[in-house]
């Protein structure tokens, strides 16, 4: 044991050994086919599900050492880590199939804001920053696991077996989030009264961006049998929630939504204020090193 | 038997003590002291790297580094727990730190300023820990050694994965080589001020020596670092500040320069580069955190009432 450090210099020519040998890759086995679809639609709609992903697991990372309790800390981490997980794995898909020399990372950290697809819902801040607290990021924890579980239970049927893989692979993960986040609301709710008003204070928030999260897109009905149409998903949706929301006796928010741009939102790269400054920061260090290797 | 010989008999004989055995009040209060110090160092070093997640530059290094850092929040989590076994109790020992009434290790008064940072905390900070953690997988309180093993096999997959972004920045451009060899340049006196004071100086080490809870004195354990990180330090290509760093055959070591004590007192006593930061962010969170813990606590009685 006096020699955990050993055979650190002696790693011989393997140049990267952290992740370099000894695991299965995410997605060992399945098949790599591209259906028989257009392929820059079939590319959106990976950026869309991928972006989705990238983006909440950015917000969902701010909290790591701001966490209300050491646990909370671990469970944060390891949701936003799933997330990361996901959006690797749509992102290398897109840049498969796109087929323009690009890859996870030219797709992250080097298109502009115009070109994300993701929803609103994700780039919002929903604490720790001024924009939110514990209680609208649980509120959003429980909006997004209940609407991508819904849709990647749908998604598991995919015509594109990496998309399916992908899928099958996420509705465990996903299945947690939304229980860890349904476990919360109950406590907020069912704890202190300042606690009831600032569960129902977070619902309010993130509700208002509920509907486009339904709202189907060109490029999901074009793509049938590969892609999933998130309308098909409202009724499940709707009977979580509800569930969720009358164990913990609430009611279900009234906000108004927030409207589209010109009948435009976040999947067609129309996004909030918030977006920018999240780009930046996430993509700041790659950008101003070009060249460089990491 | 008097349950002192029995005590001694125990620690003498390399057999554990547990949680229920008689231990004298110094051992528990020492035991206490260094598990708390340690949970704290793991839950304060989140926020040095912690710093870099949302810039990391590829998504691979995002994905190592956000899992290293939860794996920090896991260490810190069974260090209390190994606490709790003596009748400590987590919310006093964070009181205690938010109160500057206990300390945590010296190095994360550092700030990280470039994203080499990540990778030479890995190296050199997380390899000064292990030749400081590897011996306490044998210490002789149960808890703690247990918790050690776990905490070290994770440490040193950490330490791996920071020496290894180093190879690849160091195979970069010229931009990434000189800020590896700048990051090298501000954390190696820090890294090798992780040990503690010099033997001579150290008022816990002989009593802790014998109750065998501490295994190998200061200067032993940082001539041993100092010794493992010549060779790595050549394979990857940066150059050691330190002009009296030299091979000496006579000894079987590497000698090596003194030490800036004043700078190290200075950090210990709160008046490094970023003690207060660190210790309100700290404060902060667990602040705005009281009424989660107060609702889940609240729901948890209500919840028991009811049954």
């Amino acid at each position: 044991m006096d020699n955990a450090y050993d055979g650190l210099t002696d790693a011989g020519e393997e140049k990267h050994w952290a992740f370099g040998t000894g695991f299965t890759a995410a997605l060992a086995g399945v098949g790599r086919d591209i259906p028989a679809v257009d392929r820059d639609s079939l590319t959106a709609y990976c950026l869309m599900l991928g972006d989705d992903a990238l983006v909440y697991s950015q917000r969902l990372a701010e909290w790591c050492s701001r966490a209300p309790e050491l646990e909370e800390d671990v469970a944060l981490a390891n949701i936003a880590l799933d997330l990361l997980g996901q959006a690797r794995l749509l992102l290398s898909r897109a840049a498969e199939v796109e087929d323009a020399g690009r890859d996870e990372d030219a797709l992250a950290y080097l298109r502009d804001e115009r070109q994300f697809r993701n929803v609103r819902l994700v780039e919002l801040d929903c604490g720790p920053g001024p924009g939110g607290d514990f209680g609208t990021t649980i509120a959003r924890l429980l909006v997004f696991s209940t609407w991508r579980l819904a849709v990647f239970q749908r998604l598991v049927g995919s015509a594109d077996p990496v998309l399916a893989a992908v899928a099958a692979k996420g509705v465990k993960e996903l299945a947690y989030h939304r229980d860890h986040a349904a476990q919360w609301v109950l406590r907020l709710a069912g704890g202190t009264e300042y606690s009831r008003e600032r569960i129902v204070a977070g619902l309010d928030k993130v509700w208002a961006f509920t509907e486009e999260l339904f709202a189907t897109h060109p490029i999901e009905a074009e793509l049938d049998g590969v892609a999933v149409d998130p309308a098909a998903a409202r009724a499940e949706f709707d009977q979580v929630i509800d569930t969720v929301l009358s164990a913990a006796g609430l009611e279900r928010p009234r906000t108004t939504q927030v409207a589209a741009l010109a009948g435009q939102a976040g999947r067609d790269g129309i996004h909030t204020e918030a977006m920018g400054y999240l780009l930046a920061e996430l993509q700041h260090i790659a950008r101003s090193m070009p060249g460089a290797v990491w | 038997m008097d349950l002192e010989r029995e005590f001694e008999q125990t620690v003498a004989a390399d057999h554990r003590v547990e949680p229920r055995d008689w231990m004298p009040d110094g051992y528990r209060a020492t035991l206490v002291r260094q598990i708390a110090q340690h949970a704290h160092s793991e839950i304060i070093g989140m926020q040095p790297e912690g710093n870099w997640i949302s810039r990391a530059p590829s998504l691979r290094r995002k994905a190592i580094l956000l899992a290293k850092v939860q794996d920090e929040a896991g260490h810190g989590l069974y260090l209390y727990a190994a606490a709790e076994t003596l009748g400590a109790d987590r919310e006093e020992l964070t009181e205690k730190l938010i109160a500057g009434r206990q300390k945590y290790s010296s190095i994360f008064n550092y700030p990280t300023l470039t994203y080499a940072d990540v990778g030479v905390i890995g190296w050199l900070v997380d390899g000064a820990a292990i030749c400081n953690q590897v011996p306490l997988c044998r210490t002789s309180y149960g808890p703690y050694a247990r918790a050690m093993i776990r905490v070290c096999k994770e440490e040193s997959f950490h330490q791996r994965q920071g020496y290894e972004l180093l190879m690849t920045m160091m195979s970069g451009t010229e931009q990434q080589r000189a800020l590896v060899q700048e990051s090298v340049d501000r954390w190696w006196w820090p890294s090798l001020m992780m040990f503690g004071p010099p033997d001579a100086e150290s008022s816990n080490t002989e009593q802790s020596m014998l109750w065998r809870i501490k295994r190998h004195t200061n200067d032993e354990l940082r001539q041993r670092f100092v010794d493992m990180s010549v060779p790595q330090a050549a394979k990857l290509g940066v150059t050691l500040p330190d002009p009296h760093l030299v091979w000496n055959a006579e000894r079987g070591h590497h000698d090596f320069g003194e030490i800036d004590w004043t700078e190290f007192w200075q950090v210990v006593k709160g008046a490094g580069p970023c003690n207060a930061q660190r210790v309100e962010h700290r404060r902060k969170a667990h602040e705005d955190g009281a009424w989660v813990r107060e609702a889940a606590t609240a729901y948890a009685r209500k919840k028991e009432q009811a049954a």
